[in-house]
Formats: structure tokens, C-alpha cells, sequence
């Protein structure tokens, strides 16, 4: 276990080693402020049943720019040590396999928490601002932050899954990028085929993060999202382990 | 303390190493050498569990790498081309990190980063970063790693690559100093050093091995290499076909014309005519500047099994 932490820790650490974690935290921060100030200013306008916490989690800036976080944080996880020849330092020390696959995943859900963590602050000058409650009840702050974790869970497999493919970082972002944002769109379609019928729709609803994040943020926790989620990510590691594996092919 | 039988490695239509076996006792400094591409480097990553091989075993500490990779691993401290760091962390921290995963823990942790730390001269660079670091300096780090869960085996590839000449010097006393305690294989371009530092010798060639043997005996092997030396001045006289008469020289080559010329003298057997050359030289009145003789070095015997007409 102590080898399990050491390499958690180095994957954790080096997010801070270089200048990507302080690009990207800033970048996050700054289009989630936006997204939050815009949430507050529609809700302004009038009477309204929507909490803050849910405008927050519905808004079209924010599903924008939620994507676009995890080919950041997960490029480079397997890429730069293809790259740098170090993947043959780390897999010549008693290492297993596995150890590296999960906490490599592992490593970038951390700094993707991380990334969360000051939003919280929102919620709460905004209940010390106005003597209002941003969400309804303490289960719809559970319920979304939880979902948001499970969409980091799976999307972060995806991007170590991406990264294991190639030595380029740009590739694997790219490849990674193109993998979410097809998920998405996936879940979008729910909207757009309004004439098709209604078991396709419920199909595409069913993987619909958009969704899921408008079930949540209600502080309704539904399994059915939670199943698909984990499954996903296992599915996805599994993957990432057996493409990871194939340097010992015996050809 | 390496074990190696029958080992193939083909990568998509091409043989890297073509049913290669040798063996490594407790103790050996091994120098392995060969042309760029022979399979030196295909060899050593199949040893530290790297890469599988296609068929055949290899083992290390009596652990076969591929089945029990875990425990030969253990066994075995590798140091691979080009030497790879996370150019972003600190020495000594990366000498830590390094030092865990390998299952060194608590009060000897300390311990032997401190000790690999000490002897690979990395004191006044402990706490910069990587990336800062002259080769040279990587090149220890990188040493210091393979060194410091006190490894039984030490396998190096390439180790003096890209070094200049002064620390070539420093590695060469290092590794001469490890080989008291570590079993070590190493491969180089370097013939000089290996001759200075290794008990035997093993040369690769496309795949195959060549030559296993200790560098002396190689070079006795190696006949009609070498020869004797002489830089004269003859004034008039044809020494050419004096130097030819006598008996047991196979063939004289002029190397340098002009008022002194420089002669290579071929003899049977590489037998050692100095005598009879000198006495030649002083019956004719020759001045004589230099009569020496040269034996065959390791690059002799390098070229000579690993030469292609290509």
C-alpha cells in the first residue's frame, strides 16, 4: 500500500510541478464565476421557482466549459511518461501495473475535486450576501456535487484511457475531447430527435449529463445515473489497463 | 546471477535478438557491446522486465523475469539509455520517491538516500530540480536510483553516453568501485573503458552473440592484428626489401615517405621481431627514432566480429 501512495502522491503533486494546474484552475474559476454571476442575473429578471444552485448547473456557459476541463487535467498522465522514456524507470521498479493505471485516474479525480472546491464559495457568499438560500436544501448541494464527482470519475477514465493510446499530448487531449464531447451530444439528442420515438429518446435521456445534473441539482439522487457512471468508469479502466498492458504482448 | 537461455525478440518482421543465451555470475563485470541496433538495449529491457521476450527465459537473482517480474525487480537496480527523470522534481525528493517505490522504508530510507546520495556526488545539487541538472549530474541521479535499494544486479545501458572526458573518468571509478559488491552488466561504445573496467566481455552482432570471453583473451584471439612499429631513416637504401629478408616477417607497408618514414612490420604469428629489426638497423647505420610494438586492442576485435560489408 505504501507503493500505492507514493505514486498517488507524485501523480497528485506533479499537477503543481507544472504551470497546466495553475492555467487550468484559473481558467475553470474564472468561466465559473462568469457562469454563476450570469445564473444570479437571469434569475433577476423575475419570479421564479429555479434555486440558484440549480440556474447554476443548468446553464448553457457552464456545460461549455465543463468539457473542456478534462483533456486538460488528463493529457499528460500517461503521454509525457511515453514521451519522456520515464514509463521505463517506473514499470522496471516493482510496480504493478494496476497500481499505476488507478492512481494515475486517481491522481487527476483529486485535482478535479480540487478544481471544485472554491465553487462552494459561491454558494455561500451568495447566502451571506442576500440572507437567501441558493438551493432549497442541503440534499440539492449533496446531490449535485456528488453527480459532479461521477462525471469527473468517468470523464477522468476517459482522458487516462486517451492518454494511454499515444505519446503526443495534443493527441490524447484531442482524442479525449472528441470521446466526451460525443457523450454529450449523445445526451443532447434526447432534444433535438422530437419526432423519433419515445424508447429512443429515453435511451439517449438515459446518458444524458445535462439530464442527470438537472435531476441532481434538485437533491433528487437517482441510481440509475450512479450505476451508469461507475459502470462507465470500470468499463473505461479496464480499457486504459488492457491497452497499457500491451507493451508485454509476446508477438 | 543473470540467467539467459534461448531468448528471441522480434518486433513486426524484424529479429531484435536472434536465440541469444549467457550467463552472469555473482561478482562479474560484464561489458556488453555491439553495433548500434545489435540488441544490446532489446536484451537489458527484456532483463528488467520491460518487454516480454518472443520465446526463451531469462532470470535474474533465480527469479525468471517474466513470471516472477515482482521479485527480480527487486533484485535488480536499472539504469536505462538515455537515463529517463521526471525532469520537474527535486533530487532528493525524486531519490525518495524512487527509493519507495522499491520498498525501501522508515530509518533506511533516509539512510540510503543519504549513502547513494554521498557516493554519486549528487551533496550540492540535492535540492535542485531536474531539468537544471547538467548530463553529467542526470547521469548520476540516474546511477544513485539504480543504486539505492541496494540491488544485487546492476544492469547500465550506456552509461558514459554523452559524458565528456573527465566524467567518463569519474563513472569508470565509480563502477569500478560498485563491482566490489554488485554483480553488473553494462553496455557502451567505449572500448577503453571497458577494457578498464570489465572482467569479461560479451559481443553482440545482429541479434547474435559473438564473443564471450575476458578482454585479453579476445585480443590473443585476434591474430594478425597489430604488428611492429619503426620509424627510421634509412638515407638511400631500399629498406623495404631489406627489412623483408628477415625471416618470420610476412609483409612491410610504408606508412609515411620522406626523409623518416614510418613502417608497419608484419611478422608470422605476430611473433615479436624487435631484435632482429634492431640489429638490421644498426648493421645498415639507420638512425632510428621509435621501435615499438603494437598489440591488438579491443576495437580490433570489435571491428573484426562485428564488421559488414554493407
Amino acid at each position: 500500500m505504501t507503493k500505492f501512495f507514493t505514486l498517488l502522491g507524485r501523480e497528485v503533486k506533479s499537477f503543481f510541478y507544472s504551470p497546466i494546474a495553475y492555467v487550468v484552475i484559473c481558467f475553470f474559476l474564472f468561466l465559473m464565476g462568469f457562469t454563476f454571476y450570469f445564473a444570479v442575473y437571469a434569475l433577476n429578471r423575475g419570479p421564479t421557482d429555479v434555486t440558484v444552485l440549480q440556474a447554476f448547473f443548468t446553464m448553457i456557459l457552464f456545460w461549455f466549459a465543463y468539457p473542456l476541463v478534462f483533456p486538460l487535467i488528463t493529457m499528460r498522465s500517461f503521454s509525457e511518461e511515453f514521451k519522456l522514456g520515464t514509463i521505463e524507470s517506473l514499470m522496471t521498479a516493482p510496480v504493478k501495473d494496476w497500481q499505476v493505471v488507478i492512481t494515475k485516474w486517481l491522481g487527476c479525480v483529486i485535482f478535479y475535486m480540487i478544481l471544485w472546491i472554491p465553487t462552494l464559495l459561491y454558494f455561500l457568499v451568495f447566502d451571506w450576501a442576500t440572507k437567501e438560500h441558493a438551493a432549497h436544501a442541503p440534499g440539492a448541494y449533496f446531490g449535485s456535487y456528488l453527480l459532479l464527482l461521477l462525471m469527473g470519475m468517468f470523464y477522468c477514465s476517459v482522458g487516462c484511457f486517451a492518454s494511454v493510446l499515444t505519446k503526443n499530448q495534443i493527441v490524447a487531449a484531442i482524442i479525449s475531447l472528441v470521446m466526451i464531447l460525443a457523450l454529450f451530444f449523445a445526451g443532447m439528442l434526447e432534444y433535438v430527435m422530437m419526432d423519433t420515438s419515445g424508447t429512443i429518446q429515453n435511451v439517449f435521456g438515459y446518458f444524458s449529463a445535462i439530464e442527470h445534473m438537472d435531476t441532481f441539482s434538485k437533491g433528487i439522487i437517482d441510481s440509475r445515473p450512479i450505476v451508469w457512471y461507475l459502470s462507465m468508469t470500470t468499463f473505461m479502466l479496464v480499457l486504459t489497463y488492457q491497452v497499457f498492458q500491451t507493451r508485454k504482448w509476446k508477438m | 546471477m543473470i540467467k539467459v537461455e534461448n531468448l528471441t525478440k522480434k518486433y513486426a518482421g524484424f529479429t531484435a535478438i536472434n536465440n541469444i543465451s549467457f550467463e552472469v555470475g555473482k561478482g562479474e563485470i560484464v561489458g556488453f557491446l555491439g553495433p548500434n541496433g545489435a540488441g544490446k538495449s532489446t536484451t537489458m529491457r527484456i532483463l528488467s522486465s520491460f518487454m516480454p521476450a518472443t520465446s526463451g527465459r531469462a532470470s535474474i537473482a533465480g527469479y525468471d523475469v517474466f513470471e516472477n517480474s515482482m521479485e527480480a525487480r527487486t533484485h535488480l537496480g536499472y539504469m536505462p539509455e538515455n537515463v529517463p527523470l521526471y525532469t520537474d522534481m527535486r533530487v532528493s525528493e525524486y531519490l525518495v520517491y524512487r527509493a519507495k517505490l522499491k520498498g525501501v522504508t522508515g530509518r533506511r530510507l533516509k539512510e540510503r538516500v543519504g549513502d547513494v546520495k554521498e557516493l554519486c556526488g549528487l551533496g550540492e545539487v540535492e535540492n535542485r530540480i531536474v531539468s537544471t541538472l547538467s548530463k553529467g549530474y542526470r547521469q548520476r541521479v540516474g546511477l544513485a536510483d539504480a543504486l539505492v535499494h541496494e540491488p544485487d544486479l546492476l544492469i547500465l545501458d550506456e552509461p558514459t553516453i554523452g559524458l565528456d572526458p573527465n566524467q567518463i573518468r569519474s563513472v569508470r571509478e565509480l563502477i569500478k568501485n560498485l563491482g566490489r559488491h554488485h554483480t553488473i552488466l553494462l553496455s557502451t561504445h567505449i572500448l577503453p573503458e571497458v577494457e578498464a573496467t570489465c572482467s569479461r566481455v560479451i559481443i553482440i552482432n545482429r541479434g547474435r552473440i559473438e564473443a564471450s570471453d575476458t578482454p585479453d583473451n579476445l585480443r590473443r584471439q585476434l591474430r594478425g592484428a597489430g604488428g611492429i612499429r619503426l620509424e627510421a631513416n634509412p638515407g638511400n637504401e631500399d629498406a623495404v626489401a631489406e627489412l623483408q629478408k628477415i625471416s618470420g616477417i610476412k609483409d612491410v607497408t610504408i606508412q609515411d615517405e620522406g626523409e623518416w618514414k614510418r613502417f608497419l612490420i608484419r611478422a608470422e604469428g605476430n611473433a615479436d621481431l624487435r631484435e632482429e629489426i634492431f640489429r638490421l638497423a644498426a648493421d645498415r647505420k639507420w638512425r632510428v627514432r621509435e621501435l615499438s610494438m603494437r598489440g591488438a586492442t579491443l576495437e580490433d576485435v570489435f571491428v573484426e566480429m562485428t564488421h559488414t560489408d554493407a
